[in-house]
């Protein structure tokens, strides 16, 4: 415990390139890219999926089986066949964030798919029986009433790639995972487990960001009553969605 | 292709740690969270704070948490005790709120209709409510172990031999092949426990198979 707190109190590793502030920054910057370019390819196709039902069977598959790939293996192979192929500094972080992109895209697909088919049949005819076209159903019905699973699908993409960015430390990029990966190296273990804790407070962080964006962005009629076990007394529990 | 045949039994024995490190947490968070999704759904007040600290636990990355569980169990870093007690603490992290889940899904009449018939609350969990559990509880399951064998092998980086080794070394020396079969190694056990569960769940579930008529 004394490693940690006099690694994290000493002046000297919160400046400069190599400094906690820097590191994190890093940190955050590649979870950002990830999560654009990640949504940016998984919202629309998980909209798509959920509103037509086309791939449904795709994306189960995908997600289920994304899962049993090792990101450790993943990042180091992407590493070794696209790294000679890019120039300078930029041969480690292109292909860690691309390996970051196919980790996060489907958790975020999932979501986004999960959460448009999880939408009320009656609130979509509704909609329909009020003239609604297709579209409009899509992105005034449908978009927000898949929010809380979208959300959910977005934040445990979100949680993945702060892990994965730092296991992308052992192939040269910055980020949190250097004070992880150098310390381990000269057998630091005070700047390993100073780099830990970060690497955990900044996941809690990103998470609880996401959360209160979550609490303004989806509509309050969405959120659900507190989850509560059937009352004994009163077994058949009343059911406000209809 | 040859690299694999000339390290079969390298690639062997890193194969069965890996299975080891991956399925003894697998067990023992079972075990774990069976009694902790009872409290939950048995005392509703503790619903939310369980499900939320397994929450918490589960946000942080494994990297980390392999590398302060020295801290907190006082073992050497190279103790493969630490990965097996960190993901244990994943396991029970996803499965508590599987399992609270899995037995509030049991319905409310199988539930009177057992006390009707004079069975008590013990037995009636373990021979009524459990069992119906089982589909939702396997499902949990499942993803458990699937991500415990990615995880296992991020150890690697702080030098627990295992398939995530292959990774690490092929790395270092710049080639693909043992990187490539580690991969395949690691997906290959990931589906072997995945159908092992499968085939666990519906053979204590007989009343599931067969036609559903009526």
């Amino acid at each position: 415990m004394n490693l940690i707190v006099a690694y994290l109190t000493d002046p000297a590793h919160w400046q400069g390139s190599g400094g906690i502030p820097a590191r994190v920054l890093e940190h955050l910057i590649y979870t950002l890219v990830t999560l654009l370019v990640a949504a940016a390819i998984g919202v629309p196709l998980g909209l798509w999926v959920g509103h037509t039902g086309r791939g449904r069977w795709a994306v189960v598959n995908l997600v289920n089986g994304m899962r049993s790939v090792p990101t450790l293996g993943l990042l180091f192979v992407a590493v070794l066949v696209l790294g000679p192929r890019i120039r300078g500094d930029l041969a480690f972080v292109v292909p860690s964030i691309l390996v970051l992109v196919v980790l996060a895209v489907p958790p975020i697909l999932a979501g986004a798919y999960a959460g448009v088919d999880a939408v009320d049949p009656l609130a979509r005819d509704a909609a329909k029986a009020m003239g609604m076209s297709s579209r409009e159903v899509l992105f005034g019905v449908e978009l927000p009433c898949a929010l809380p699973l979208l959300f959910g699908g977005l934040r445990s993409a979100a949680l993945q790639v702060v892990a994965t960015a730092t296991i992308a430390a052992a192939v040269s990029v910055g980020g949190l995972g250097r004070l992880l990966i150098d310390g381990q190296a000269v057998r630091d273990y005070g700047q390993m487990a100073a780099g830990a804790v970060l690497v955990a407070a900044l996941a809690l962080a990103v998470d609880l960001v996401f959360a209160l964006v979550q609490r303004v962005a989806v509509s309050p009629g969405l959120v659900p009553a507190r989850r509560r076990p059937i009352d004994r007394k009163n077994p058949t529990p009343a059911n406000p969605v209809a | 292709m040859t690299w694999f045949l000339d390290h079969l039994a390298q690639v062997g024995g890193l194969l069965v740690t890996h299975a080891y490190l991956a399925v003894v947490p697998l067990v023992v968070g079972l075990a774990l969270a069976v009694p902790l999704g009872w409290l939950a759904t048995r005392f509703p007040r503790l619903y939310t704070p369980l499900i939320t600290a397994s929450g918490l636990l589960y946000t942080i990355p494994s990297l980390a948490l392999f590398v302060l569980m020295p801290l907190v169990l006082g073992l050497g870093i190279l103790n493969p005790l630490n990965v097996i007690v960190a993901l244990t603490l994943y396991t029970v992290a996803l499965l508590v709120r599987t399992v609270a889940d899995g037995l509030s899904s049991v319905p409310e009449q199988v539930r009177q209709a057992a006390t009707a018939m004079g069975i008590g609350p013990v037995r009636r969990f373990v021979t009524v409510e459990l069992p119906l559990a089982v589909p939702v509880i396997a499902a949990g399951l499942r993803v458990a172990a699937v991500s415990n064998v990615s995880i296992v092998s991020v150890a690697a980086l702080i030098g627990i031999a295992q398939l995530g080794s292959l990774f690490t070394d092929g790395f270092a020396r710049d080639f693909l092949d043992p990187i490539v079969v580690g991969i395949v190694a690691c997906i290959v056990l990931a589906l072997i426990l995945d159908l092992a569960i499968v085939a666990l769940a519906r053979a204590v579930t007989p009343w599931l198979r067969g036609g559903r008529a009526g």
